[in-house]
């Protein structure tokens, strides 16, 4: 089997006495889709949170191509192709889709500190950016400002801003949240697309997307992973019948 | 979802494309700049030197404004000391000019610098104290966000303002004159009408780099700072390194302000570093339309357009000024040049 790409291995994160990440340890290989799933308040965002750099874990650590990223912010993992989206879409609200793609764009380059030339003439970056938008699904929108864009199309900018990061991985926390079904499928299509460009570690809850998409899941209850497999796997697994799918399904 | 999007074109302002026409925002910026000349021009042509000696103050006043316009228009910092670098470069003019004239070496080591009267050598030299001053300041400040960076910014300000009070070597409280306005090279400064000419340039100048600045890269990732801190560190820029950078900038434009404003004067003294100075300020940029490029200069010639008119009414002019400030703030957040211009502060 292939190396993984991100190893993620013996995390934990206590906040005062609450344990939010308790021993965690997957991993994320070349072309898969791994979703992460579990209920509210598992500690699913405060994982892939350590992992970005965004927090530091207590102990355990996570490796990116083989390399421990310990002493990297998330400005650096950034730049070495941690593509992340957030829970709650994050951009700049007040600048057009394609100003927000050619800031990541940007990002990915690595120079930022230039102060001559008009950055939306840079045909590297504003050409990169189109692409992104393009594979995004978001072609005719670039002049609209982020303020203004329906909430799928927010999503969908957050996965152009991931795509010209020139991603290495990509983690997605909750993408599908608040998309009518034909916007989770839609969107649900392009993550398999993606995934040959660069693994995913998917948080999501839409189960019928997780479980159509994933090529392994694991499960995670009070910050500890209680299984990790195939769908067919999960589906099978007493334990989280019992503490998870039993609840929602 | 509506299909097409009307995006206010602003040709003036960051970021936009190209326009095929002038947008409004540019001719109202166009007005602006020309109807300052034209106000300057006309004033003298009509033998009227006083007026000539408001506009150049407003274009000092914008050129300070325009620094301060960086940081919190472009970047969101509210910072409420660049008095601070505004009274630096002040001083810098005042002592450097000080020492030329009285014939007292400023310092003999490591060579002898006897001070000077020569205006490019002194702006430089409040240039680059009010950017080693931004930089001390704003690496401190720049921990801190929100309220707090107001405060401390404030605080810097303050202790810059007393200890200009309370050193007796070039004035203290009773301030440096300049007895003679200092030189440029081909013009004769004492000239009100050169002086402003002069000055005019150097605030177009300013306007031009700082909107050169917002349509970089750096001026793109400052702008994203603004809005998001937590999605530009997520696409691998540093906020930290990106604000500073502009607050140096920022301190630098502000000093030179105040060092035109010096010799504008022929007189530096602490209410250069006061805090109310830092208000006003602030409160051009809130009158003009915060993050608007010529925003500096609509709200400093508001500004004393309305203490020249008003304060020959009352002398209460600041409790009507205060009023206005009020409408502007409840039902005109663009300010002036939002309200003329329309559309949204940045392109
Ligand atoms: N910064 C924080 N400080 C204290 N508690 C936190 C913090 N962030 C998350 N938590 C807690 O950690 C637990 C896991 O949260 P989270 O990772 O957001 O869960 P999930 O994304 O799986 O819904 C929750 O109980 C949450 O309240
Ligand atoms: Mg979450």
């Amino acid at each position: 089997m292939a190396d993984p790409i991100l190893e993620i291995r013996g995390l934990s994160k206590s906040f005062g006495a609450l344990k939010a990440t308790d021993d965690v340890t997957l991993d994320l290989r070349p072309g898969e889709i791994h979703a992460l799933i579990g209920p509210n308040g598992a500690g699913k965002s405060t994982l892939i949170k350590q992992v970005t750099g965004e927090i530091a874990p207590d102990a355990g650590e996570v490796r990116l191509s083989g390399r421990s990223l310990a002493g990297i912010d998330a400005a650096g993992r950034a730049r070495l192709g941690m593509a992340r989206s957030f829970q709650v879409s994050s951009v700049a609200a007040e600048f057009t889709v394609m100003q927000n793609v050619v800031l990541a764009a940007q990002g990915a380059s690595g120079v930022t500190f230039r102060f001559f030339r008009p950055v939306m003439r840079d045909e590297g970056l504003a050409g990169r950016a189109r692409d992104c938008i393009a594979q995004a699904g978001l072609s005719g929108r670039e002049a609209v400002p982020a303020a203004e864009l329906a909430h799928g199309e927010r999503r969908k900018l957050e996965i152009a801003m991931a795509l010209a990061l020139e991603p290495r991985v990509f983690l997605l926390d909750e993408p599908m949240a608040g998309m009518g079904s034909e916007g989770a499928t839609a969107l649900g299509d392009l993550l398999d697309r993606l995934r040959h460009r660069a693994p995913i570690l998917l948080v999501e809850h839409d189960m019928d997307a997780v479980f159509r998409l994933s090529d392994r899941i694991s499960v995670l209850v009070y910050g500890r992973v209680v299984a990790t497999g195939t769908p067919d796997e999960i589906r099978g697994n007493a334990e989280v019948q019992r503490v998870y799918l039993g609840e929602e399904a | 979802m509506s299909p097409v999007e009307q995006i206010p074109a602003a040709g003036s302002e960051p970021m936009a494309a190209a326009p095929a026409r002038p947008s409004r925002a540019t001719l109202v910026n166009a007005a602006l700049g020309l109807g300052l000349l034209a106000f300057g021009l006309g004033a003298w042509a009509m033998g009227e030197v006083f007026m000539v000696t408001l506009a150049t103050k407003v274009a000092i006043l914008a050129i300070a404004g325009a620094g301060l316009n960086l940081v919190l228009g472009y970047g969101g910092l509210v910072s409420f000391g660049h008095a601070a670098y505004f009274g630096l470069g002040g001083y810098t003019a005042g002592i450097l000019a000080h020492h030329a004239l009285n014939y007292t070496p400023l310092f003999e080591w490591p060579f002898l610098f006897e001070g000077t009267t020569s205006m490019p050598v002194i702006w430089l030299t409040a240039m680059v104290i009010g950017a080693l001053a931004a930089a001390a300041i704003g690496a401190l400040s720049l921990r801190t966000t929100g309220v707090y960076f107001i405060m401390i910014t404030l605080a810097f300000g303050q202790m810059i303002f007393y200890f200009a009070i309370s050193w007796p070597a070039y004035g203290g409280e009773d301030g440096l004159p300049i007895y003679v306005r200092n030189g440029f090279p081909g013009l004769d400064t004492l000239d009100p009408l050169h002086f402003f000419g002069l000055v005019w340039a150097v605030l177009m100048a300013v306007l031009g780099g700082i909107a050169m600045l917002a349509r970089s890269r750096f001026g793109l990732a400052l702008q994203a700072a603004r809005q998001n801190r937590q999605r530009l560190m997520a696409v691998g820029i540093r906020p930290g390194g990106v604000l500073l950078t502009a607050f140096v900038i920022s301190g630098a434009i502000t000093a030179l302000a105040g060092a035109l404003y010096a010799d504008l004067n022929r007189f530096v003294s602490p209410s250069m570093l006061s805090w109310h100075l830092s208000g006003e300020l602030l409160v051009f940029l809130i009158l003009g339309g915060t993050g608007r490029l010529f925003a500096p200069l609509a709200g400093a010639g508001l500004y004393i357009a309305l203490e020249h008119l008003l304060g020959g009414v009352s002398d209460h002019w600041q409790f009507f000024f205060g009023l206005l400030l009020l409408a502007v703030v409840l039902f005109a957040r663009g300010g002036v040049i939002g309200f003329l211009a329309g559309g949204k502060r940045h392109g």
